[in-house]
């Protein structure tokens, strides 16, 4: 069923939002606290991010 | 204006680096044609996709639908743009590839415009006593005694049967392109370090780049003593992918990066560097985990293992093929718009806000294609560091005689 793929993916894209979010915020913060150390945070951050997406996108790909 | 903008940027933020005058102007200059050529390929691509969608062939939502998923997938041969001339003939403009196939009667090679832009398995083309035909991209061998295809009712050719294809397809064409373009840049940039202390032209460009790869992504996730023997690689997989996404964004189409066969064996690559240069500690962290109860031991090795073989390559291979391929979807359904959405805004609203959305959304594109091929190689680099990290101190323990966990095994563990 086309609709259930569209709610499942609505609920990856939910869910991977949320994490990216708390990543983007968290790191923001750090850089806030300890501006010497914001390259640090940005290469954790992105990694991060990186796999966060990963998982998110197999999920759509497995959903498709 | 341009060239005034550009100057004023490398002064100020080269201008601190190189002393010397001329060494700025020349980076300066070869800045400038970069970004020429760029803003060039720009105007072409929206020249090229106006051009392709004429109005009045492409218009409803259908077609659109067929027309991104065309653009997605690979091709025998290179198509840059179609029009309907005054007679109403479809005219397609692009040039043939070489088809190579291995049929039940051996190899047979032809070129692809025998199949006259037939992708409906109408056209037969007869080699070595076999017959062939195009069909949704892929090429089948008919069976014997069969002069055309059948299809059933789900459209799938009843009398045909697939071949091995090595043809010499559009992304063929792109990644041997890529290979010789690196080949060029890159070894013209080595043989300059033999002469002089420093690089010339084009080299002084790329030398940055190949620095920061080794300092920020290969020497920090792989770790001091082990990060020349693998700079090589990384290096390779990470202007291959940049060069792969950025010809992505130009007109002629490529979508090399977004092809899931190429994201595969790239991961595979890597799955093979970190499987063969584990080192004894990594084996013994994947199989049979120390620090943990004995019972917890099997179940963890089954999911270390799961994790080194399926999970890490998967992620590596579905994250570039999914960014690459939403992100020329996104262009190209923005482009769309200006056709979708012409009755409701009109000719100028539909193409204004297609033209504008585009262009932001390519810009960004261009920020991803950098990422996108950073975060390939800094994964490969950190699982690579996982492999080869040594573990030559005793874990520490606590009073209780608990071991103390140390940074590198909290960085191993989410992934």
């Amino acid at each position: 069923m086309v609709t259930y793929n569209l709610i499942g993916a609505g609920l990856i894209v939910i869910g991977a939002g949320l994490g990216l979010g708390q990543i983007g915020g968290k790191a923001m913060e750090g850089i806030a606290r300890q501006p010497e150390a914001s390259g640090k945070i940005q290469t954790a951050m992105i990694i991060i991010a990186a796999l966060l997406e990963g998982l998110a996108f197999g999920a759509l790909f497995l959903g498709k | 204006m341009v060239y005034a903008i550009i100057d004023y940027f490398c002064a100020k933020f080269l201008g601190a680096k190189f002393f010397d005058k001329e060494l700025m102007m020349q980076v300066s200059n070869t800045i400038k044609t970069l970004l020429q050529l760029l803003i060039l390929c720009f105007s072409l691509q929206s020249f090229a996709i106006s051009d392709t969608e004429q109005e009045g062939t492409v218009s409803t939502k259908e077609q659109v639908d067929e027309y991104i998923l065309h653009h997605l997938k690979d091709s025998h041969d290179f198509h840059l743009f179609s029009y309907s001339n005054d007679a109403g003939e479809r005219k397609h403009v692009g040039f043939p590839l070489p088809v190579i196939l291995w049929s039940n009667n051996g190899l047979a090679t032809f070129m692809s415009s025998e199949f006259h832009h037939d992708d409906n398995g109408q056209v037969v083309v007869e080699r070595n006593g076999s017959k062939f035909v195009k069909l949704h991209s892929k090429i089948y061998e008919l069976d014997n005694g069969a002069t055309s295809v059948s299809f059933d009712e789900e459209h799938h050719a009843t009398n045909a049967h697939k071949v091995l294809d090595f043809s010499i397809t559009k992304s063929v064409v792109g990644v041997l392109l890529v290979g010789l373009l690196m080949l060029l840049a890159f070894s013209s940039l080595a043989k300059q370090y033999g002469k002089k202390k420093i690089p010339t032209g084009f080299g002084r460009v790329l030398e940055p780049l190949v620095l920061y790869v080794r300092d920020e992504i290969a020497r920090p996730n792989i770790g001091e003593k082990h990060y020349r023997k693998f700079t090589g690689y990384l290096l390779t997989v990470f202007f291959f992918i940049w060069i792969l996404n950025l010809m992505g964004l130009t007109p002629f189409g490529f979508n090399v990066t977004g092809q899931i066969a190429v994201t595969a064996c790239l991961a595979i690559f890597t799955l093979i560097i970190y499987t063969v240069s584990g080192n004894k500690d990594y084996w013994m962290h994947i199989l049979w985990m120390p620090g943990v109860p004995v019972f917890v031991k099997p179940i963890l090795a089954i999911i270390e293992l799961a994790g080194a073989f399926i999970i890490k390559p998967f992620s590596l291979l579905v994250r570039l093929f999914a960014n690459i391929s939403a992100g020329h979807i996104v262009v190209m359904s923005l482009i769309a718009i200006m056709f979708t959405l012409k009755k409701s805004l009109g000719v100028v609203g539909a193409t204004g806000l297609s033209l504008v959305l585009s262009f932001f959304i390519t810009l960004i594109e261009v920020l991803v294609a950098f990422l996108q091929a950073y975060i390939f190689t800094a994964l490969s680099a950190l699982f690579i560091g996982m492999a080869v990290a040594e573990h030559d101190h005793e874990h520490e323990h606590d009073s209780h005689g608990h071991e103390v966990v140390d940074a590198e095994d909290v960085r191993g563990d989410f992934i």
